[in-house]
């Protein structure tokens, strides 16, 4: 039983499976015309996210990331629309404005993409000597309230901007009998 | 023995299935003997010695029953709801440590990996509630939300308060630090904090919330919503919802034992741990069995009072206490 024979294989396994599960959820949460299915296409592509968190060695991030987007977020926002539209409205046929628009973003979207790639793949790769932190709770501690206190402060800010998302998806299709 | 880590993740794996499949039968009947005994009345007894078949025999009725998918359900998710609420009951199962080395995988993060894999479970409800297409489950699934939501902010409140005292997340080094006599328990350390009794009491209540168990069971409330969420499940579909119900109960009695009751740790130090953990985690899904069948269903709002008035104010008080009590002494 040679096990390291087998170990980037698997490896290789892991990391398709999270990066085809994020990308596969962020299909279904562009694509669907049902909101409660986009949902599900953002929680599944949170968990490829956590996925790959997981697969670079930050668990704690991996489980925060389930904690907050699945649990939270995603709830909220089915919540907010399961409340307000329990039935589909017919799909509206998409008007030329928005066509040239989403074409005008996505080459935008693709060139960035394209930029950013390019300079992430030019520049050294720094392989830290070890991991950052123990990941002891009081190690998470001070890096959260020090060296991550902006993105602590963040978190937060996302929970509101998703009920403010939810409230201006389903605001519409509310209105007064 | 040392096996290579997948074959022996691979052995865990089916241990905790055969696990969950076994208490998934096996509670339903310890349910209906409580419910019962609590009755006056004695409960199954036909199928085998004292009913002990008759789990077997609602498996083999709801194998062969039709899975049936109502014509206007969105019937993706109405396939995929009963798989989302099985699957993170089992992989909050995988940190539990039922003995000092009986874990299928250690992480640091236990705790977190519990709660996190815990939160997913709300979703999958909902999910199944709305794609059923139903007024009942709706309504069913809006309840459980706000429901969960509310009971979700005290049970991690407890869980803060808990993570200060102990200084880690692995839950194997949580019990290893309530070793010695039952007095080292976290239910027991007075010192640190006067109200931890009342912290278990409220971990307990947000236990039974959570899980959806009566008095809480705006879920599945028979007499008002047919079957809430449930209502347009037939067969294995249904059987899958209570498989993890009941799953849940075990996640989290056994994360009550390891927080509160000193996990595998014998207070006498006799009998292996395994045994110990067994025995407080049966001690407390009896106690479930037990409040569903002794108090009747509350009424919405007062559930929602319950915790945003009293359950909420009073975990933060003892949060409050336990960093104060750490402080000073």
């Amino acid at each position: 039983m040679n096990s390291s024979s087998a170990a980037p294989f698997l490896l290789t396994l892991v990391f398709s499976v999270a990066v085809l599960t994020a990308m596969g959820g962020a299909l279904i949460a562009v694509l669907s015309h049902r909101i409660i299915r986009s949902v599900c296409g953002l929680a599944l592509c949170c968990l490829g996210l956590a996925g790959l968190y997981y697969f670079l060695r930050s668990p704690f991030l991996a489980l925060m990331e389930i904690l907050i987007y699945i649990g939270a977020v995603c709830v909220t926002i089915v919540f907010a629309v399961m409340l307000a539209e329990p039935d589909e409205p017919v799909p509206r046929a998409h008007r030329v404005g928005s066509l040239v628009w989403a074409s005008v973003l996505a080459v935008a979207g693709v060139l960035l993409f394209w930029g950013l790639t390019r300079l992430t793949a030019q520049a050294p790769v720094t392989v830290p000597a070890s991991r950052a932190s123990d990941g002891s709770v009081a190690a998470i501690g001070l890096a959260l309230l020090t060296t991550y206190g902006m993105a602590f402060e963040m978190i937060s800010l996302v929970l509101l901007v998703a009920i403010l998302g939810a409230l201006a998806v389903a605001r519409p299709g509310r209105h007064k009998p | 023995m040392n096996l290579p880590e997948p074959y022996r993740l691979l052995i865990f794996l089916a241990g905790t299935l055969a696990f969950v499949g076994f208490h998934a039968a096996y509670l339903v009947w310890v349910e209906r003997k409580g419910a019962g005994r609590f009755q006056r009345r004695p409960g199954p007894t036909e199928a085998g010695y004292a009913g002990l078949l008759q789990p077997i025999a609602d498996a083999l009725k709801l194998l062969s029953k039709q899975v049936i998918v109502p014509p206007t359900s969105d019937a993706v998710l109405f396939r995929a709801a009963p798989m989302m609420v099985m699957a993170p009951a089992l992989m909050c199962l995988a940190v539990i440590p039922f003995g000092e080395t009986l874990v299928a995988r250690k992480v640091n993060f236990g705790l977190v990996m519990v709660f996190a894999f815990g939160s997913i479970n709300v979703m999958a409800i909902m999910l199944s509630g709305w794609a059923s297409r139903n007024k009942y489950a709706i309504i069913s699934a809006a309840r459980i939300v706000s429901q969960n939501v509310a009971y979700e902010i005290p049970m991690l409140l407890v869980a803060i308060t808990l993570l200060m005292m102990m200084g880690t997340m692995d839950l194997q080094e949580i019990v290893r630090k309530q070793a010695g006599w039952f007095w080292n328990w976290n239910l027991f350390q007075l010192a640190a904090n006067p109200l931890m009794p009342v912290t278990f009491l409220i971990f307990y209540i947000c236990m039974l919330a959570e899980t959806n168990r009566a008095p809480f069971d705006m879920a599945e409330a028979e007499s008002e919503l047919v079957a809430g969420a449930f209502t347009e499940y037939a067969g294995m579909g249904f059987g899958v919802f209570f498989m993890a119900e009941y799953a849940n109960v075990v996640v989290g009695c056994s994360l009550a034992t390891i927080l509160f009751l000193g996990g595998w740790q014998s207070p006498i130090g006799w009998l292996p741990g395994p045994w110990w953990f067994l025995a407080k985690m049966y001690f407390l899904i009896f106690c479930v069995v037990w409040v569903r069948w002794t108090f009747p269903r509350t009424q919405f709002y007062g559930l929602l009072n319950l915790s945003w008035k009293i359950l909420i104010p009073v975990s933060l008080f003892t949060l409050v206490l336990t960093s104060v009590m750490l402080k000073l002494f």
